[in-house]
């Protein structure tokens, strides 16, 4: 294959489906109560005429061009069209405030933006006069924009007639600039969510995010048959890969859906064949189910029971191709068409051929549910400066408490010091404008440090521990390794998110964030009446029941003899939902360990000082930017803990 | 704000309106205008009769004495629904949707006053029923679309909570595509984040639509933010008419309904 015809870049990949397979469907979206569909030649003659309509209006090569939305096909379109000129997409998450945005946009030094909606776009104009490199801003949806001032301000459709008129008066121009581009080039920018600090921007080369996908396909066998829902924000590294790399490389279909709201019913119309959810989705969906079963009728429940039960010790088995006996073959075939087929179906499941998991660690319990019911749900450690993938799960060697083995062509090992490091095809170009933390990050050999803790285990399967500075020490020495306490509090429905403390004291403490859903509908079911998250979350009963999961915590944390030190000794219930609005979670939903530490500094002393309770007045953020604050007395709770059980056999 | 050119001509005329209830005279000789294109607000204390002016403008109550002019024309006494066809449709101020059936479904409702095709033809849902369904299903979509509430289009109205339900009132209006649309306290038991939705949604029907509207509420920011002209009454009498910042430095409306400053 000749150096010019090689399909290195997206827009190359694009003409090729485009020829290869027009009549193919490339990407739908629910619009109006019903899903709209592009075919390959649709989608690249809306790229072409977009692409066409940046160049009219002087986008050219290396200029960068934001993407801020909600997945939208157009928006994706955006992201191949600036690809066609030579330029760099900057997807930003959408639901950062304008002050966030403006310093993703301003470090990029962003030229173009192309966005959803007016909200958008009045964030965009809040900023424009502090961001000196931008000039236009390109809107997707018209909707109350009537009367704004349009100097910089294009919709989508006029721009891509401007496009049409422009190729009828440089014919070629496009094609050319299309040709002039090559796996080198630098593909797009990927800001971090930053765990700490100011978001950094990752730069790779579509070489990096192309031969990555075409990798991670071969793996798991990925065909255009596929059919995926993208619904998780575009300016992470896990959507630009799931929802529009390997989408280009197979040329299968893409769903877009309606809105944030509805997922979960747009799931169930598409069907999708291959899934991709961090951890906490799953973990909603295992509440939400086991919320509903508890409200269904006693004979359903007695069903469910009995064949979740079949399936746990059946379907893990079936799906990993061992040997079952031909009565729990018959057991697992009637549950399947009474519990398993059902319920798969409500939960979008009925087409999964294969679905991902990443960026936490997930529970046990909850890996062998979806497992159990046939759905082959796999693990895999990633990160943005590796364009995802550093090791994957294969077929038939999966475990819950391992990420599995290095992706292909990539190269994994633990250095010195405990930590993951990798090197690979997609490891990163650098980071924008910043040389001092590429280096820290990168050697000259390419090996890139993750910052994990970890060790390969006797079957070659990597298992990462914590993020390596998360992990500590308790004060007589032991290890303190906070996530992995964290995960097995959170497998309870009705606790959504932990933040457990310890490091260089003597035991170990927890904030806990209550489920409002669960917690909620339980409420509801024992009468208890509430007015607000907090008055649920400060309420008696609600404690009793986290002390309840927490005693049994304790009780499995005893029969392990590395992490026997790290029983909760007291807890408290937090009066408000930790929140990226915050600064308490990044935007992909992680602990900001050193904000939550800093910001509620009173209540960690509280809880190491035997006090019965603590007041705390916390700002929080609305949605509209507004700042308000709350207060509240939380009372601290003592949990019982357990001798460590020295391991004298199996244990489990 | 928005430019002063969307304001036309006079869509709806109220002269001299008189209603009493036995020896309760909720109304006395009210009388103004409503201009086609703008957001006009009627607020006063309880009791002071504004739900009663939206009644009698709706064609719900029969006034005694005076008259109201729609679009050019002294309307007859009317009943609602006939004043629904000529193009007024509402909302209520403890909403009053079909609790059972869903926001779809509630919606369609909306659009009872444009569907053609008699009993027979819906109610075996072939031939052109089923055609023109198909064509309402759409203007509704384009609601649901504009207030955001595809996640909502299957649930039971019931189970949603009151600031949704009163959204979906406000579709189910807004699906009726009316002239002059009559919002009876639209933000009532709304909390602040709800408020500012139903403004946005408020001035986007006006913005978006053309829709003439007409609102009563009780929140005075709201009001001085959204209306165009306001109307303000007391005891059924009619105390000030004008612009926000007339009615706001009004020394009648400040004493009678803002209360006397002591200084």
């Amino acid at each position: 294959m000749s150096e010019s015809n090689k399909l290195d870049t997206f827009p190359k990949l694009l003409l090729d489906h485009a020829k290869k397979r027009p009549n193919k469907d490339a990407i739908r979206e629910k619009d109006l109560g019903i899903w709209q569909s592009w075919t390959w030649s649709q989608a690249a003659d809306e790229i072409i005429a977009l692409a066409n309509g940046l160049a009219s209006l002087g986008f050219k090569r290396g200029d960068k061009l934001a993407i801020v939305g909600n997945n939208r096909p157009r928006l994706y379109w955006g992201m191949c069209a600036a690809q066609c000129l030579g330029g760099i997409p900057v997807p930003v998450y959408q639901d950062s405030v304008a002050d966030e945005m403006q310093y993703v946009l301003d470090h990029s030094e962003v030229r173009f933006t192309l966005v959803e909606d007016q909200e958008q776009v009045d964030k965009m104009l809040e900023i424009f006069d502090r961001c000196p490199a931008m000039e236009q801003i390109i809107y997707d949806d018209p909707r109350g924009l009537r009367d704004y001032d349009k100097a910089n301000l294009h919709d989508f459709e006029d721009l891509q007639e401007l496009g049409r008129n422009f190729a009828k008066k440089k014919p070629g121009y496009l094609d050319q600039e299309i040709n002039k581009g090559s796996g080198a080039d630098i593909g797009i920018f990927l800001y971090t969510s930053g765990t700490t600090g100011k978001p950094k921007g990752v730069v790779m080369t579509n070489d990096n995010i192309i031969i990555t996908a075409i990798n991670s396909v071969n793996f798991d066998q990925l065909t255009e048959n596929d059919e995926i829902v993208s619904y998780l924000p575009m300016a992470w590294v896990g959507d630009h890969i799931f929802s529009y790399a390997q989408a280009y490389v197979t040329g299968f279909c893409v769903n877009c859906p309606e809105s944030a709201d509805t997922v979960s019913t747009d799931l169930r119309e598409i069907g999708p064949t291959y899934y991709f959810a961090p951890p906490a989705i799953f973990e909603n969906i295992l509440t939400s189910v086991t919320i509903r079963m508890m409200d269904a009728s006693k004979l359903k429940q007695k069903m469910f029971h009995y064949f979740m039960g079949v399936a746990k010790s059946t379907g893990v088995a079936m799906l990993d191709g061992k040997q079952v006996t031909a009565k729990e073959r018959f057991l697992y075939w009637l549950g399947n068409i009474l519990v398993y087929a059902p319920l798969k179906n409500t939960m979008g499941f009925s087409r999964i051929r294969l679905a991902y998991t990443a960026g936490e660690a997930i529970g046990p319990e909850l890996f062998d549910f979806f497992r159990s019911l046939g759905i082959n749900i796999k693990q895999l450690y990633g990160q943005t400066e590796a364009a995802v993938f550093i090791t994957m799960q294969p077929d038939g060697e999966i475990y819950a408490d391992t990420v599995g083995i290095p992706a292909p062509d990539v190269e994994v090992k633990v250095n010195d010091d405990g930590e993951v490091i990798y090197r690979g095809p997609g490891v990163f170009h650098s980071y924008y404008k910043n040389e001092e933390s590429t280096k820290e990050t990168k050697n000259e050999e390419g090996w890139v440090l993750t910052g994990d803790a970890g060790y390969f285990a006797d079957n070659g399967h990597l298992k990462i521990i914590d993020r390596a500075k998360d992990v500590g020490k308790f004060s007589d020495g032991s290890m303190f390794a906070p996530k992995y306490i964290e995960n097995k509090l959170k497998f309870f429905p009705h606790i959504k998110e932990v933040v457990a403390l310890g490091d260089g004291k003597d035991h170990c403490t927890a904030f806990i964030n209550i489920d409002l859903e669960a917690v909620g509908n339980w409420a509801e079911r024992n009468n208890l009446p509430y007015a607000s998250y907090q008055e649920l979350a400060g309420h008696e009963l609600v404690y009793q029941m986290m002390l309840e999961s927490i005693e049994q915590t304790n009780k499995d944390l005893s029969t392990d003899s590395l992490m026997s030190n790290s029983q909760i000794h007291r807890f408290l219930i937090l009066h408000k939902e930790l929140d990226p609005d915050d600064g308490e979670l990044t935007r992909t939903g992680k602990v900001r360990r050193r904000i939550v530490a800093e910001k509620y500094n009173v209540l960690i002393d509280a809880l190491y000082n035997g006090a019965k309770d603590c007041y705390i007045n916390t700002e929080v953020a609305f949605e509209d930017g507004r700042k308000g604050s709350i207060e509240a007395t939380l009372n601290i709770v003592e949990a019982k803990t357990f001798k460590p059980v020295v391991s004298s056999g199996s244990t489990n | 704000m928005s430019g002063e050119n969307r304001i036309g001509d006079t869509i709806l005329e109220v002269k001299n309106i008189s209603l009493s209830f036995g020896g309760v005279k909720a109304l006395t000789d009210i009388s103004f205008d409503i201009k086609e294109g703008e957001v006009r607000a009627i607020i006063g204390p309880n009791g002071a009769g504004k739900s009663s002016m939206l009644n009698v403008i709706n064609g719900f109550y029969h006034p005694q004495q005076g008259e109201v002019w729609f679009r050019g024309k002294k309307r007859v006494a009317m009943k609602p629904y006939q004043v629904a066809r000529q193009g007024v449709a509402r909302t209520f101020q403890n909403i009053a949707l079909f609790k059972g059936m869903s926001t779809l479904d509630n919606l369609m409702t909306g659009r009872i006053t444009h569907m053609k095709t008699n009993l027979f033809w819906q109610s075996i849902w072939a031939g052109p029923a089923a055609k023109e369904e198909l064509e309402h299903r759409e203007r509704v979509e384009h609601i649901i679309d504009f207030l955001g509430i595809q996640a909502i289009r299957k649930t039971p109205v019931g189970r949603l909570p009151y600031g949704m339900q009163k959204r979906v009132e406000l579709g189910r209006a807004l699906a009726a595509e009316p002239k002059l649309l009559l919002l009876d306290e639209p933000m009532a038991g709304m909390n602040q984040e709800e408020k500012e939705d139903m403004s946005r949604f408020i001035l986007d029907v006006n913005d978006e639509f053309g829709t003439t509207i007409t609102l009563i509420e009780h929140d005075i920011g709201v009001v001085m933010d959204l209306s165009d002209r306001i109307v303000v009454l007391d005891y059924g009498c009619k105390l000030a008419d004008g612009t926000p910042d007339v009615v706001r430095n009004d020394q009648d409306v400040i004493n009678a309904y803002l209360g006397v400053s002591h200084d």
